[in-house]
């Protein structure tokens, strides 16, 4: 599962994207975050541990189910969902807190800070930790906290403690800070899972590295069931992690067609949307040389989203650079465009989708009619939706489910 | 060009048998409009320097002292274009080095070189950038090459002495020490290690070594310039001015002095 090291990897810089953008008081964790990354990798006992907890207690592989009925409804290309939802937790999250929490438990850390938007990577993260019994401290925003109610239960039930964020925009952004100062002051006996692929070097290649097993069980699948590479892949993008995950197996096949979805909120257009490719402008924050929503000032500004696990005024630096270079064709979806999404899948598949992956869902549906029936098309359902079934009610009114 | 400006003030200081007392305050705090009269009243009251913070949205170094002084500056609608500008009118009456403290994006936001450009014009002594580690420094220091602007570094805790040579080699103005593993904001007590991490410190560096975060009263003041060249205190500075308990900022900058 785990990679090439190319030039740019080795310090951190995905094109000029990427680097460590942090205080100096870190610099030494993340060196020893670093070493102790490169020895586990290389460490055939350390990649066994991972890919057991993955099997038997995740639940892997995933299925890469084809979806009959959506691709007759649609008449285009085949449509296969790669089953992320059907992870333990509920979404790819967990891929990620894994591998991270054995690698803190080998560096002998005994305390583990984690940052959450919608709670998914946050209740990943609680989920690891009373399995490997370390101490977890969960920041969320205010406002998630707010939204997700359900999810801080959760996380409180496995153990986990919840710290409200009430600073800044009480969202995502917001509890990364407060994540990134925890760390700051309990440095030495503390990891942080960070659960996208952002901030620092080595975070965005390591939390890519725990998520590209989704790409490589894709590759494998696909072949199997159609004896080829599909024609195109298609992701949501927050910060990225899934779809980093999925893409980077297919990097260098050409003739895979990536698309990367972003939250486009209530359109581009209004200014109120989470689509930092689409919108934002180059910039440092929570430590990454990325694309970031800011204002002429360089102030960050706040992302909108329905789907709090999209809310992020940025997007990993790898992602940047694949942007950069025209490999990921990076697009959006509103947030009525989500729910429709969502709908779809959950009436003619029985499958309801976090509204994370319904972004992926109705971009991967409008493309799907655009193809040929010979043409197969992989959408990475990321996660499932029973978190956001309240949401979804609110928005919709009851009146309108028909 | 040598970076002579803040390193003087320093060293011309200590020559004398003070620590060098460096003031942080908020810009745009209480409104820009007070931003002379608290600069004039820092530098009447003996500061060594002035390190100006430039408010930012995301600022993850801060405690939350200076955290919500920049959310009062922000709401006053303070940027770093209005700073300058501000400055303008009246940075001839400054005599003390200004330092701007500033997080990164904001600077590349603004244009480096223009940066560069506009503290050459307003004189300005040097800049402290928390989140830009030495590795990362590359830009920035070519931008300033030509200017008497000193880009300060950081040494924390944390470091070891590889990276602390590193880091002092490329070092201008003065070396910012860090004393706790934590953001800024005020503390009661420090690690019992920093003698032994200051006294290294002075060995490795060339320029003055400067204690800061968490000093906050003049008993402080008094110990930690005891191990180095000088402190920085920010915290309880914002505060007695968001207070305006001038008294209580005297009484700092006094403590620093050889005889009080």
């Amino acid at each position: 599962m785990m990679v090439n090291t190319t030039e740019e990897q080795r310090i951190g810089r995905y094109g000029r994207f990427g680097g460590q953008y942090v205080p100096e008081t870190l610099m030494t964790a993340l060196k020893e975050l670093e070493g102790a990354y490169e020895d586990a990798i290389s460490d055939s006992s350390f990649i066994e541990e991972v890919n057991y907890y993955l099997k038997d207690y995740v639940g892997r592989e995933t299925p890469l189910y084809f979806a009959e009925r959506l691709t007759k409804e649609l008449g285009g290309a085949q449509i296969y969902l790669k089953r992320e939802d059907l992870n333990h937790t509920g979404a790819h999250k967990i891929n990620n807190t894994i591998g991270q929490a054995l690698l803190a438990k080998r560096m002998g850390k005994k305390k583990i800070v984690a940052e959450t938007g919608a709670g998914q990577h946050g209740v990943a993260t609680a989920t690891v930790c009373a399995l490997f019994d370390l101490e977890c401290v969960v920041f969320m925003g205010k406002e998630d906290v707010r939204r997700q109610e359900l999810n801080v239960f959760r996380m409180e039930l496995l153990g986990a403690k919840v710290v409200s964020v009430d600073k800044g925009s009480g969202t995502l952004k917001d509890a990364v800070n407060e994540a990134l100062r925890y760390w700051v002051s309990n440095v030495e006996e503390t990891h942080y899972i960070l659960g996208s692929a952002l901030g620092p070097h080595p975070f965005p290649r390591i939390v890519r590295d725990f998520q590209r097993v989704i790409g490589v069980e894709t590759r494998r699948q696909i072949v199997e069931k159609v004896g080829k590479l599909p024609d195109a892949i298609v992701a949501c993008v927050g910060g990225g992690s899934n779809a980093i995950g999925m893409f980077h197996p297919f990097v260098e096949d050409k003739d895979v067609a990536l698309y990367g979805v972003e939250a486009g909120g209530s359109g581009i257009s209004t200014g109120l949307h989470a689509a930092a490719v689409a919108g934002g402008k180059e910039g440092v924050l929570h430590g990454a040389y990325m694309y970031i929503l800011q204002d002429d000032n360089g102030f960050i500004q706040e992302a909108h989203s329905i789907s709090a696990g999209l809310d992020y005024p940025g997007v990993g630096p790898e992602h940047s650079y694949l942007h950069d270079i025209g490999r990921v064709k990076y697009t959006s979806v509103t947030d009525a465009e989500a729910l429709e999404g969502l709908q779809l899948l959950s009436k003619r598949e029985g499958i309801i989708p976090a509204l994370e992956s319904a972004h992926a869902i109705h971009f991967g549906g409008e493309l799907a009619k655009k193809m040929s029936p010979e043409e197969i098309l992989v959408i990475c359902l990321s996660g499932r939706g029973d978190k956001d079934v309240q949401t979804v009610r609110d928005a919709l009114g009851v009146n309108n489910i028909g | 060009m040598a970076k002579v400006k803040l390193l003087n003030a320093i060293q011309s200081v200590n020559a004398q048998g003070d620590k060098a007392f460096v003031a942080y305050m908020m810009a745009g705090d209480g409104g820009l409009e007070t931003l002379k009269s608290k600069i004039l009243f820092l530098q009447e009251a003996g500061v060594t320097a002035i390190e100006l913070g430039i408010p930012f949205s995301d600022p993850v170094a801060d405690g939350p002292t200076i955290q919500l002084a920049g959310e009062r500056a922000l709401a006053n609608g303070t940027t770093l274009r209005l700073i300058l500008q501000e400055l303008e009118i009246f940075y001839k009456e400054v005599t003390v080095p200004l330092v701007f403290m500033t997080y990164y994006n904001p600077l590349l936001s603004f244009g480096l070189e223009q940066f560069a450009q506009a503290c050459e014009k307003l004189g300005i002594a040097g800049v402290i950038v928390p989140d830009l580690p030495v590795e990362e420094t590359v830009e920035l220091h070519k931008a300033l090459a030509h200017t008497d602007v000193a880009l300060v570094p950081l040494v924390s805790l944390t470091s070891p002495p590889d990276r602390v040579a590193k880091i002092t080699a490329s070092g201008e103005g003065f070396i910012y020490a860090v004393t706790v593993n934590g953001i800024t904001g005020v503390r009661n007590g420090f690690g019992d290690q920093l003698e032994q991490h200051f006294s290294q410190l002075s060995e490795l560096s060339n320029i003055p070594v400067l204690a800061g975060f968490g000093i906050s009263t003049p008993e402080q003041v008094k110990n930690m310039g005891a191990l180095a060249d000088g402190v920085i205190v920010g915290s309880s500075i914002v505060e007695a001015f968001h207070q305006n308990d001038m008294e209580k900022i005297t009484g700092l900058i006094q403590a620093a002095k050889k005889r009080v």
